[in-house]
């Protein structure tokens, strides 16, 4: 059995239950004398509120409570990660109330909670509560929150969370100066909302008999929201407070942060000793789930004579949004800013981020987090180099990349990749997709009236996150290990607790095939649980490709310990030294004879320790580890694409996509390309369909999905993937993240596509998504075609 | 939603009796109806329910016309080998309206008596000049289509069937919303032996005839024929998705593109 099931594409144990509709989500759990919540939101970007009587409501039959912010005063959203500017000031960090207190600050701002028997019930009796607002001129435009009259917070000045920078402004100018030639690039990264396919839903318990607090919670991770909302909001010690991520039907990155209605549930089911329940319909899911993107960027990048990258220069506007998101401050600083060295041995490098509030929904980590802005803004930058140096997009590439053999490599902006081959990866993506006979295609496609064009891009990442020291220093104010307990039952089945959680990766499966191969056990032995703050010792959770580079680590250290008890447990039973005692396909054996216990006969023993060595040993097998990693782990590929326009509609449509990426070691391949299909799509949904649109008064264009357009299957066509895996150094497992590498490295490959599509018609520039209208417009230029002149 | 009563009618005439309660509505597929109410935008006292009404549906095929009842599903008029026989454009035209689940419950009546101005099947009314039977009396499309999720219909009146004349060659192409899959612009043109009709949906604030194509369409059936400019850009809708300019352009692609697939 040995190595049979590594590497091996088994199937997902836990699609048995999600395709035959017995997966058993937050929404699907019903309390006994459960109370029903109803949230009103502001209609208003930004308004004060005046007055608000809910007599009415309140008297209905059927209405248990009416709550406001005058009502509900506890403490504020706490933020995860605290950004210092340039000038040593920390970030601006305004209270974020779980009920508005006398101002709304974007619609969906939460003003009041009203609670009833019945959904219905409360949903009828929300539209008698009078609430008198008084709009405000609402900052909605980020390039025009910094010179604004109207602030978002009264006491944040320009609207200005924080003015970041890293990197050596001194030696990129000097660079500069010397330079060949210099590109520049003007670009927006736009605005996107999650939707994962089950809206966010939370209900909170109350124990009248111990005083204790039960939330359940469409959360990526439980044991985060316990601290964050236990010890900031609500004042609950952790021994009174259980969260329950129970099934999650997507995260997509939305999933991780400590939401309002998560605070609201769970002290008004302490007020009312009722358990209460809260459930998002679409249209709040689009008004109240953190944002994703949105960044303004201008970058320039200085060249020698060969084309070769002396500086990189980048400035950016990072959108907040209304309110700091858990996560909000560091995803365009420490997890995009420090990317910016991209695959590329760029030897000065310097950025500039600028933070602002505006009247809209807080925006946060979306599958990717910073990595897809910074590669998006690198790759089309490169792209705009190799025209300006009328070099072909791979020969500039393969000019500038980090040499396989000066790993590790350390950037000029924190970082240090441990391993990585990106002139194979690229190579590989270049013979998989046809790169060198791309123009008998495009000519082909002519005859036919189409454009067609190809587009690639190059990708480095950091994930697995991530090294607590490192993250701490950057101003986390949370540790960033894994822990997992690995239970070794009499009868010798196997559970997992997991720290992280699993909404759509298939850790039910790939962590059951990492234990199931270190025991010799098959994976229907191994049950994996995650999700629960009083089964899981402690957990931070899945999100920045982390679960297995850091969570599956721990599982493997767990399991180291479980060996090396199991050892000396079959050391006593077989009489021999425990040094002699070899572990293989789930036996102990006494090297170079055939005595031998098996791991269930050696769990049976731990727990019926009748014959034991109970003055050195305790009973029972079962071990905890942590596990914090030394450094991120650094995935990396290549991906093209290809594309055909119809010039009459303007109509892009993919006809081609190739990703060659690196992963590490691969524990299961399947799920693996699964993960890497899933991110394609949502990237190729970045480039060419969504885009979340708000109004100058802050209200959301885009609130619904009649508007607001997600990927389906046929706007995308069959990918074609392949891998070049070099093992991680710094991971004990050689692993490297997965889950957002598809969304991180596809946006430039398709824009670039659709601009070289496009190039014979003299368009050098596209922003995202290359809608129809879009396209159509820059082949008729009847709109600006470069935001940059 | 708000709470209602709900009535299945047995018939046609059942329904218009009961529709006669304050607030009444009547519902057929519901795929507007249902989602308007979902949003609190609509509160109808009492639904009344037409899916029980045999009378409604049905497709049939006489010399001159192609009868399909109000309550049939575009799903059976996608499907049907009697439609794809007389008019495949129509069958087509089902076949493209939202998705499978809109297409098994949607129906015919329920979209032209909504005449949402990005519905497809105005379009085809329109064009193929059909006409409306209703529980009082027979309308033709041309005074039936009254702009934006207007129509000549009274209040209690229901329709019955949709007649269509049989054309010589038609087709439908629309270019759709990639969110919504509404149209963004569909355009039918239909040949006859002595005219040429074509209506365009999704582009204006209702469906609308092309007086200048029909015209130069009949004198010569071409794809060339359709000249840019007979739809103003004035007259088109404007929105995220599509700006005035966009859409009247559309407008001409679409009618070329119809044109050439028109059989």
């Amino acid at each position: 059995m040995d190595g049979s099931l590594i590497g091996s594409p088994v199937r997902r144990k836990e699609d048995q239950r999600f395709l035959t509709g017995r997966g058993n989500y937050t929404d699907d759990i019903n309390r006994p004398g459960q109370a029903y919540a109803y949230i009103i939101r502001s209609p208003h970007g930004h308004a004060k509120i005046k007055k608000i009587d809910a007599s009415a409501a309140a008297k209905t039959k059927g209405v248990i409570a009416v709550f406001t912010g005058d009502d509900m005063k506890v403490g504020s959203l706490p933020c995860g990660w605290q950004v210092k500017s340039t000038d040593g000031s920390p970030m601006k960090e305004p209270p974020h109330p779980p009920i508005a207190q006398g101002k709304v600050r974007h619609v969906g701002d939460q003003v009041c909670v009203v609670i009833a028997e019945t959904y219905a019930i409360a949903r009828d009796a929300a539209e008698k509560v009078k609430i008198d607002y008084q709009p405000l001129p609402a900052v909605v435009d980020m390039r025009r929150a910094l010179e604004s009259k109207s602030l978002v917070h009264d006491d944040v000045p320009k609207n200005l969370c924080y003015d970041w920078t890293i990197g050596d402004a001194k030696a990129v100018n000097d660079a500069f100066a010397k330079a060949h030639k210099v590109a520049k690039i003007e670009l927006i990264n736009n605005r996107l909302i999650a939707n994962a396919m089950e809206p966010r839903a939370a209900i909170g318990d109350y124990d009248r008999s111990n005083g204790d607090y039960t939330l359940y919670t469409t959360s990526q991770n439980p044991h985060v929201i316990r601290l964050l909302m236990g010890a900031f909001v609500l004042q609950i010690p952790e021994s009174k407070l259980r969260v329950v991520a129970p099934d999650v039907g997507g995260g997509f990155g939305s999933k991780i942060y400590h939401y309002a209605e998560e605070a609201i549930v769970t002290w008004a089911a302490g007020k009312l000793a009722r358990p209460v329940k809260w459930t998002a319909e679409r249209s709040e899911s689009f008004m109240s789930d953190a944002h994703g993107r949105d960044h303004i960027t201008h970058a320039k990048v200085a060249m020698d004579k060969d084309g070769r990258f002396l500086a990189l220069m980048v400035d950016t506007m990072a959108n907040m949004g209304a309110y700091l998101s858990t996560f909000a401050p560091c995803i365009p600083t420490y997890l995009h800013g420090t990317l910016l060295a991209g695959n590329y041995a760029t030897p000065a490098i310097y950025t500039n981020v600028k933070a602002v509030f505006t009247n809209t929904v807080p925006v946060d980590a979306y599958r990717g987090a910073g990595r897809p802005e910074c590669t998006y803004l690198l790759e089309r930058l490169v792209d705009v180099a190799a025209r300006e140096m009328k070099l072909d997009r791979a020969e500039i590439r393969r000019r500038n990349f980090i040499h396989a053999d000066d790993f590790p490599y350390q950037t000029p902006v924190a970082l240090k990749y441990d391993s990585g081959d990106y002139h194979t990866l690229m190579d590989k993506a270049i013979r998989l997709s046809g790169w060198d006979d791309f123009e008998k295609r495009r000519a082909e496609a002519k005859k036919r009236g189409k454009l067609r064009g190809i587009g690639i891009s190059t990708y480095i990442e950091a994930c697995g996150i991530a090294p607590s020291a490192v993250v701490g220093s950057l101003g986390a104010r949370a540790g960033l290990y894994e822990c997992a307990n690995v239970r070794v039952h009499p009868t010798g089945s196997v559970t997992v607790f997991t720290g992280t959680h699993s909404h759509g990766q298939g850790h039910e499966t790939t962590f059951a095939q990492l234990v199931a191969e270190r025991l010799g056990l098959t994976v229907e032995q191994v049950d994996v649980v995650h999700g629960d703050t009083a089964k899981i010792p402690f957990g931070m959770g899945t999100y920045g490709s982390r679960s297995l580079a850091v969570g599956g680590v721990a599982i493997a250290k767990a399991l180291d310990k479980i060996i090396a008890k199991g050892k000396k447990i079959a050391a006593h039973l077989l009489e021999a030294s425990e040094s002699d005692i070899e572990f293989r396909n789930g036996a102990f054996t006494v090297a170079g004879t055939d005595k031998k216990k098996m791991l269930g006969e050696v769990s049976l023993a731990a727990y019926v320790p009748h014959n034991y060595p109970i003055d050195k040993l305790e009973p029972g097998l079962e071990e905890t580890a942590f596990f914090d990693p030394l450094n991120f782990s650094y995935p990396a590929g290549c991906h093209v694409c290809e594309v055909e326009i119809d010039p009459d509609t303007g109509v892009t449509k993919i006809v081609n996509f190739t990703a060659v990426d690196d992963f590490g070691r691969v524990l299961n391949p399947m799920i693996v390309d699964g993960q890497v299909h899933g991110g394609i799509a949502q990237g190729i949904g970045q480039a060419l369909l969504e885009t979340c649109v708000y109004d100058d008064n802050g209200q959301l264009v885009t609130g619904s999905l009649m508007d607001y357009c997600m990927p389906r299957a046929d706007d995308l066509p069959s990918f074609k993937t392949g891998t070049h895996n070099v093992p991680a150094r710094d991971n004990p497992l050689g692993v490297k993240g997965c889950g957002e590498v598809g969304a991180i490295g596809s946006p430039p490959a398709v824009i670039g596509a659709v601009i070289d599509a496009l190039s014979p018609l003299g368009v050098t520039h596209m922003e995202m998504p290359a809608t129809p209208l879009r396209v159509w417009q820059a082949i008729n230029g009847t709109k600006h075609r470069k935001a940059a002149e | 939603m708000y709470s209602f009563d709900y009535a299945r009618a047995k018939n046609a005439k059942d329904a218009a009796k009961l529709l006669a309660k304050k607030e009444a509505k009547v519902v057929a597929g519901g795929m507007t109806l249902l989602p308007t109410m979902k949003q609190r935008l609509a509160k109808p006292s009492l639904l009344v329910d037409l899916a029980a009404s045999k009378d409604l549906k049905g497709i049939k095929k006489a010399a001159k016309a192609l009868t399909i009842g109000a309550m049939t599903t575009h799903a059976e008029v996608a499907h049907s080998s009697v439609v794809k026989g007389a008019c495949a454009a129509l069958a087509a035209l089902a076949e493209g309206i939202g998705d499978p689940q809109v297409r098994n419950r949607g129906t015919i009546g329920g979209s032209i008596a909504n005449n949402d101005p990005a519905a497809d099947y105005p379009a085809a009314c329109l064009a193929l000049g059909a006409t409306i039977v209703t529980t009082q009396r027979k309308i033709p499309a041309d005074k039936f289509f009254k702009g934006m999720f207007e129509t000549a219909l009274k209040r209690n009146e229901l329709v019955t069937a949709i007649q269509f004349p049989m054309a010589e060659k038609a087709a439908y192409i629309k270019f759709p919303n990639p969110a919504s899959r509404y149209a963004i612009v569909g355009v039918f043109v239909a040949k006859f032996k002595d005219e040429v009709r074509v209506a365009v949906t999704g582009a204006g604030p209702g469906v609308f005839r092309v007086p200048a194509w029909e015209e130069a369409l009949a004198k010569k059936w071409s794809a060339d024929a359709i000249a840019a400019g007979a739809v103003k850009a004035a007259d088109m809708n404007s929105d995220i998705h599509a700006t005035a300019e966009y859409r009247a352009h559309l407008c001409a692609v679409m009618a070329k593109r119809a044109v050439a697939a028109a059989k």
